[in-house]
Formats: C-alpha cells, sequence, structure tokens
C-alpha cells in the first residue's frame, strides 16, 4: 500500500465517500430492484429513471420536524443512530478494496469487522430503550436477542476461512484464494455467514426488530427526519459492508482475469447486494420463535460441523 | 502520549459509571471503558485481546446486560432511590478501602516493582492460540467446565418455569 499521506487520506475519504454514495443510491436502488421483480415501476418520476429520487428523499428528510419525544431518554435517543452508522463505517476501513484501495492493513482485520458489527447492536437496542415506547422497547428486545444469537455463529462460519489461510488479515485471505476461491471448500461456510449476515443488518427476511405489521415501525418508531434517516443508511451500509465482506472471505476479493481488480470487486459486491434485494422481494418473514429455533438448532450445529470437518480435513492434507 | 490520553478516558468513563444515577447511562459509560480498555491492549502489543474485549465483553455480555436493565423499566423513580442511596455518608467505607489499595499501588510503583512497560513485545493471535492449549490449557478446561455447569444451570432454570405455566402453549 502507498505510504505517502495524500495518498492515505485519499483512501480513507474515498472509501468513506464511496460507501455512503452508495449506502444513498441503494435507497433508490433495492426500490427499482423490488418494483422491477414484483412488476411495477418503482421509483421512476424524479430526474432519469428516477436516480434523483436519492436527492428528493434527502430534502425531504432534512425539512422533516427532528422530532424528539418528550418522555424519551434524550441523550442515547440522540446517540442511537450513530452507533450503526459509525461502527458500519468504521468496518469499511478494513475492507481491501483492490491491491492498492483499503483504508488500514490490519493483523486481526477479520476479528475487527466482528467487532464492529457487535458494536452495532448498540443503536437498535439503545434506540428501542431511549424511545421509551412499547413497539420500540419490543424490537429492541428482539433485535437484542437476535443479533447476539446469530454473532454466536457468524463468527464460527468464518473459522473455516481462516484455518484454511492461516491468517485473520484480509490481504492476506484473498491472497490465499489465487487459485480457488473459498466458496467451493467453504461453501456451508459461506450460506451460513450469508443468513447471519441478513440477520445481523436485520433485513427482510430476518427484520423482525421492525415487523410493520406487528410493532408498527419497531425501534425507530418514535424517529423521524435525518435520525431515522441514518438508521436507514446505517441497514444499507451494513448491507454493503457484509457484501463486500462475502466478496473478500468467499469470492476471491479483487481476483480476476482482464478487468481491474477495483472492478471486479465492485462487480461482485454488487451482485451480492442484488441477492440480498432478491431474498428480500422473496421470502416471507418467519416467526419470531422460528427464528431463534432455526439460528440455535440448525445454524450452530451445522457450523460447529463445518469448523470440526474443515480441521479434519486439512490435519489430514497435512 | 496517546496512552494517557486513553486511560484518562478509561478512568473518566469508570468513574462516572459509578457516580451516574441512571442505570442504563451508567452502562453506557462503562462499555465506553470497555473500548478504552480494548485500545490500550491494542497500543501494548496485543491486538487479539483488543478485538475479543470489544467482540465478547462491549458487544455480548454488556449488550445481554443492557437487555436485562431495559426490562426492569426503571425510570425517575429509580433515579430518586439511586440519588438516595449515594448520599455522602455511605462513601466513607468502599472509599477508606479504595484509599489503601491506592497507596499500595502507589508505593509499588514508587518502589519500581513493576514491569517495564517500554519494552513492547508483540502477542499475535497465533501466540495467544498457543499459550491457551498447551500452558494454559488446564484453566481452559477448567472454564469450560463452569460454561457448560451455567448452560445446564440456567436450560434447567427455565424449564422449570415452563413445567409451572403449563396452560400457555409453546411459551418460549
Amino acid at each position: 500500500m502507498n505510504t505517502s499521506p495524500w495518498a492515505a487520506l485519499l483512501n480513507i475519504f474515498g472509501v468513506l465517500l464511496v460507501a455512503v454514495l452508495l449506502a444513498a443510491l441503494l435507497t433508490w436502488g433495492e426500490r427499482r430492484l423490488l418494483g422491477f421483480w414484483q412488476d411495477r415501476p418503482g421509483p421512476n418520476r424524479v430526474g432519469p429513471f428516477g436516480t434523483l429520487q436519492v436527492v428528493a428523499d434527502m430534502i425531504k428528510l432534512f425539512f422533516k420536524e427532528d422530532f424528539v419525544p418528550r418522555f424519551a431518554d434524550i441523550p442515547v435517543f440522540v446517540l442511537a443512530p450513530t452507533v450503526v452508522m459509525a461502527a458500519m463505517l468504521l468496518g469499511f476501513a478494513v475492507i481491501p478494496v483492490s491491491p492498492a484501495i483499503g483504508v488500514i492493513d490490519l493483523n486481526v482485520g477479520l476479528l475487527f469487522f466482528l467487532a464492529m458489527s457487535s458494536m452495532a447492536v448498540y443503536s437498535v437496542v439503545l434506540g428501542g430503550y431511549a424511545s421509551n415506547n412499547k413497539y420500540a422497547l419490543l424490537g429492541g428486545l428482539r433485535a437484542a436477542a437476535q443479533t447476539v444469537s446469530y454473532e454466536v455463529f457468524m463468527g464460527l462460519s468464518l473459522m473455516g476461512v481462516v484455518m484454511m489461510s492461516g491468517s485473520f488479515n484480509l490481504r492476506e485471505i484473498v491472497q490465499a484464494q489465487e487459485n480457488t476461491w473459498f466458496v467451493l471448500p467453504q461453501f456451508i461456510g459461506f450460506l451460513v455467514f450469508f443468513i447471519a449476515g441478513i440477520a445481523e443488518s436485520h433485513r427482510l427476511p430476518f427484520d423482525l426488530p421492525e415487523a410493520e405489521h406487528e410493532l408498527t415501525a419497531g425501534f425507530h418508531t418514535e424517529y423521524s427526519g435525518m435520525k431515522f434517516g441514518m438508521f436507514f443508511v446505517g441497514e444499507y451500509l451494513s448491507v454493503i459492508l457484509i457484501s463486500a465482506l462475502i466478496t473478500t472471505l468467499f469470492l476471491g476479493g479483487w481476483l480476476g482475469p482482464w478487468l481491474p481488480p477495483v472492478v471486479w470487486f465492485l462487480l461482485k459486491t454488487s451482485v451480492l447486494i442484488a441477492l440480498f434485494i432478491l431474498l428480500r422481494a422473496a421470502l416471507p418473514r418467519p416467526r419470531y420463535d422460528q427464528l431463534m429455533h432455526f439460528g440455535w438448532k440448525f445454524m450452530l450445529p451445522l457450523s460447529l460441523a463445518n469448523l470440526l470437518i474443515t480441521a479434519g480435513v486439512l490435519l489430514w492434507i497435512q | 502520549m496517546y496512552f494517557y490520553l486513553t486511560a484518562l478516558v478509561a478512568i473518566a468513563s469508570t468513574t462516572m459509571v459509578i457516580f451516574n444515577r441512571n442505570a442504563v447511562h451508567a452502562l453506557l459509560y462503562l462499555v465506553v471503558s470497555l473500548l478504552a480498555v480494548a485500545v490500550i491492549f491494542y497500543q501494548f502489543g496485543a491486538p487479539f485481546a483488543a478485538a475479543l474485549e470489544v467482540i465478547v465483553y462491549a458487544g455480548a455480555i454488556m449488550v445481554l446486560i443492557v437487555f436485562v436493565i431495559m426490562m426492569l423499566n426503571q425510570g425517575d423513580k429509580a433515579v430518586a432511590q439511586e440519588s438516595q442511596w449515594l448520599r455522602p455518608g455511605i462513601w466513607w467505607g468502599p472509599g477508606l478501602l479504595s484509599a489503601i489499595l491506592l497507596l499500595q499501588l502507589v508505593f509499588m510503583l514508587r518502589g519500581g516493582q513493576t514491569a517495564d512497560s517500554t519494552a513492547l513485545h508483540y502477542v499475535g493471535p497465533k501466540e495467544v492460540g498457543i499459550a491457551l492449549f498447551s500452558r494454559y490449557i488446564l484453566a481452559v478446561e477448567l472454564a469450560s467446565m463452569l460454561l457448560l455447569a451455567g448452560l445446564v444451570g440456567a436450560f434447567h432454570l427455565a424449564r422449570q418455569k415452563r413445567r409451572e405455566e403449563s396452560g400457555v402453549q409453546d411459551a418460549d
């Protein structure tokens, strides 16, 4: 990586800017794709193909009254939406976009990502608590239980990759995939991580913390204006982050023939993001107890078995 | 220099944990304090310990504690009760005991009985793993037994409750 301070600054702000812009663009892209899959136009009025919908939404959010309920725990209420944004943007620091692009080359990069995704839980939990509202509290409770339990095997599912590459460093993991992408030998790990990733970013079908037909809007019921916007952008950021991480860990990161590395990385990530949206369009939401049963009784044993088999095979080969 | 800044954050937030009257706010300060400790670990060449500090303590255990406190629904009444408990007269006992510990610490630091903290040595994930499963294998096994006992105990308690409410279907 380049060491001159200007290149470093360009790197940092470039990654930040692209991440936030992509998240903003995704608010439009998701609705367009959903519309496409559900046989309706989606937002297509503002600008060419509706691309300026993002700007229209932003103006609307900024001009809404920034309402803080009287009964809320005000400092925590204000703090909550910032946590998810901050944690997710910090998470982008370890993503190696290409050999030259990437903010920091951390030796424990993978663990850093796990740490940041576990910090993002506070946003939802505190938002639910501080709103002092029954629906929000229920949403916060669900979010806490869901994320803490899915985090367990989110970490475990990645250990197969760590064992095969022998490193927590994301760049070394990408380089270890020179011959085969880890999605083939670690297919179970890939599936488990993908599902856990959906649960971590609480997207449909695992969006029980904000299930609108039972909890109005869950943890962000009381939020309006840009505070709500931050929750929203934070969710998209986590979708992008999880997709970028799956690309790095299982799909060979920037590796690929002919095209430049950055293009490969963005291409793979966008396909995964589209997959996230397709899942949302296709699948209904499970019941809450079904979600927890599925997590603890199916996914956890599966990821443990994957871990055991990977370790066994690696020992056998050596 | 960075160390002193981080240490200051850790100490200030820990003090706020003790003196804050709102349980959730106090817990949030505890999270900040844990994060500061993680940063200190990182600065002193133990990135693995730092990452685990954030993932396990700040990210999982504290979330569960916040979870429980949230359900207790403590409002202004709990804050009033807490301020009654934190009357100045009550501080004498713990204050005196901590002062003794502080004096000991000061004497030890003056006597130079501390490791040389400037001599950093890097402890990566691999070293931690090797140490855990060779030198400290007994401690690891004991900890796992303790955790298993806790798990079985929690399971037993949860089951007992469900049998009493046998009228309720699927009460989990």
